[in-house]
């Protein structure tokens, strides 16, 4: 194949790789979008192995990864998706140093002189760090999101901070690029020494950077390490002179950023307050005034009654619904309501999950239709004219104080589920939520709490539903 | 002006127009499939494979190529979990009964 045919080979990928993309517009196109997604990715592997000399280790190596992956991908819990991709963020950012080691080692297997030239020398430098940083990162982004943190503190979902963080990371950072340009500057004999120092430092940074970062920021994470890797990726393109590289790291590296700023702004954090971190430090102690105010609460019978008789209903669901697993439950409840002409739809916010539209496709797993499933935007104006807003599991996305002015959530985004004719909240106890804020929405008149785990008072709704 | 234009140029030039398709692409994205487009990105990226098959392909075998050997491998693993684990949240996506009109 001559350097011309494959580069026609990685265009058509490409093109492919946008496409894969661009299906995700309607969840009707999306089967498609993905199978592009894979065409590309087979035509771009199967075309470069062709230039090789080396095919059986080659295939072996991807028999074995691809074995591993297929198997994970069909084990895989939905609630697990947050931690299955920060796990494979960490993959990218590690091949993005490895491939760089070797590019180091051999410059002649990519097709570059050696010594490398200096344009390539730059980039390879910058794919490195991206990489180490997206690898460490998504190593400690894992541990979090799996809950590692009662084993090691490194991995506490709630932020490890210290004196003088910021100070030592801006340190590090410094160190590391001047290890960077003395990597660029060096003579090929002497290369070694600052490329390895300055990779060291960026696993360590990655690690930094990461550790003081709450469990509510999570989303925000997720997506900044996804940009992360695209960016990895796209630096090593640039190192090998490979436009597809840079094509794919670009798609993936804008998407995350994307998504990254969703996230923020759902939360009304700014992305540098959240990189900065510390939030969430006093999780559910800050709900202590609570002693004087008095909750109406009922039973799963009463909340039947109501919601049997209701016209319309909107469900909204929290994280606390998904980790109680009463998805199923709900869906039979909303069947059943259905079923008695009740006009039931479902509320999404933006961070309801622990990663950008994680809860869609938790209730997607239920087998919810999607057409029941609103995003925020296209349901608070209804929410007025609903007879009931049953809250389930959430808490700080339905917290009215994000409308007042001082609080610490002031200007979030949020379900506006205390517009609604009644309000019913299935919650475990009065804990407050992620941002350690009371919530006024449980103390209102036409609130009605049922307290106690959501699968089992969801399933007793079920029963009493007749 | 004279010369040849620099790799580096073109890898530029591309990048910027990829960054531009990316932003404009992923702004449509409905906001139920994220997490899928999380998923099948993250495939994406393991394109990356291909430097990682150029770093083993080489016929004498030296530790270049056993470390492009093990690089393969891992983003094999998230080619393969990437693309798979996609489809099947999208499967979950599928209509049960038509109804059309809705929105995601």
């Amino acid at each position: 194949m001559t350097a011309n045919q494959l580069a026609l080979w990685y265009l058509a990928a490409s093109v492919l790789f946008i496409l894969a993309l661009k299906g995700l517009s309607h969840p009707e196109s999306a089967r498609r979008g993905n199978l592009f997604g894979m065409v590309g990715m087979a035509i771009a592997v199967l075309v470069t192995l062709a230039t090789t000399q080396r095919v059986e280790l080659i295939l072996v190596a991807i028999l074995i990864g691809g074995a591993i992956g297929a198997v994970v991908a069909r084990r895989v819990e939905m609630t697990q998706m947050p931690e299955l991709v920060a796990a494979m963020h960490s993959l990218v950012g590690m091949a993005a140093v490895l491939i760089a080691i070797a590019v180091v080692n051999n410059p002649a297997a990519f097709g570059l002189p050696d010594p490398i030239p200096t344009g390539n020398k730059l980039e390879l430098f910058i794919g490195t760090f991206v990489g180490a940083i997206t690898f460490s990162g998504s190593v400690i982004a894992f541990g979090k999101l799996a809950g590692l943190g009662k084993k090691f503190r490194l991995f506490s979902s709630a932020p490890v901070v210290f004196k003088g963080q910021h100070l030592l990371n801006l340190a590090l950072g410094i160190a590391m690029i001047a290890f960077g340009v003395a990597f660029f500057l060096a003579a090929p004999q002497a290369q070694w020494p600052p490329f390895i120092a300055m990779t060291a430092l960026a696993f360590v940074l990655g690690v930094l950077i990461i550790i003081p970062i709450g469990g509510a920021d999570m989303p925000v994470v997720i997506s900044m390490l996804n940009s992360y890797s695209g960016w990895a990726a796209a630096g090593i393109g640039f190192s090998l002179n490979n436009p597809m590289l840079i094509i794919a790291g670009s798609l993936v590296g804008s998407s995350g950023a994307i998504l990254s700023y969703i996230m923020c702004r759902a939360m009304n954090r700014s992305f540098f307050s959240v990189i900065l971190g510390g939030f969430g430090a006093a999780e559910g102690s800050a709900a202590a005034d609570t002693g004087q105010k008095t909750v109406k609460s009922g039973s799963a019978d009463d909340v039947a009654f109501l919601l049997g008789n209701a016209e319309s209903v909107v469900i909204i669901p929290g994280y606390g619904l998904a980790v109680a697993r009463a998805q199923h439950a709900v869906k039979e409840m909303a069947q059943k309501l259905i079923a008695k002409g009740v006009n039931v739809r479902y509320a999404i916010h933006p961070v309801a999950g622990r990663m950008p539209g994680h809860m869609n496709v938790l209730l997607a797993e239920a087998e919810v239709p999607y057409e029941q499933v609103f995003e925020m935007e296209d349901i608070n104006s209804d929410l007025g004219t609903t007879d009931i807003a049953f809250v389930l599991g959430a808490n700080d996305v339905v917290n009215p104080l994000a409308e007042e002015k001082g609080s610490p959530i002031y200007g979030m985004p949020i379900i506006e589920a205390h517009k609604a004719r009644t309000v019913l909240v299935n919650k475990r106890s009065m804990a407050a939520g992620y941002a350690g804020l009371d919530n006024p929405l449980f103390y209102m008149d036409r609130t009605m709490m049922v307290f106690g785990d959501a699968k089992k008072v969801v399933e007793e709704i079920v029963k009493a539903i007749d | 002006m004279s010369g040849a234009i620099d790799p580096t140029v073109v890898n530029l030039t591309v990048f910027v127009l990829a960054v531009f398709v990316g932003y404009h692409v992923v702004w449509g994205v409905t906001p139920a499939l994220h997490t899928p487009l999380m998923s099948v990105t993250n495939a994406i990226s393991s394109v990356i494979m291909v430097g990682a098959i150029l770093a083993a392909g080489p016929r004498d075998i030296d530790a270049g190529s056993i470390i492009g050997a093990v690089a393969v491998g891992l983003v094999a693993i998230n080619t393969f979990g990437g693309f798979l684990v996609t489809r099947r949240m999208l499967e979950m996506f599928k209509k049960k009964e038509p109804r059309g009109g809705g929105k995601g």
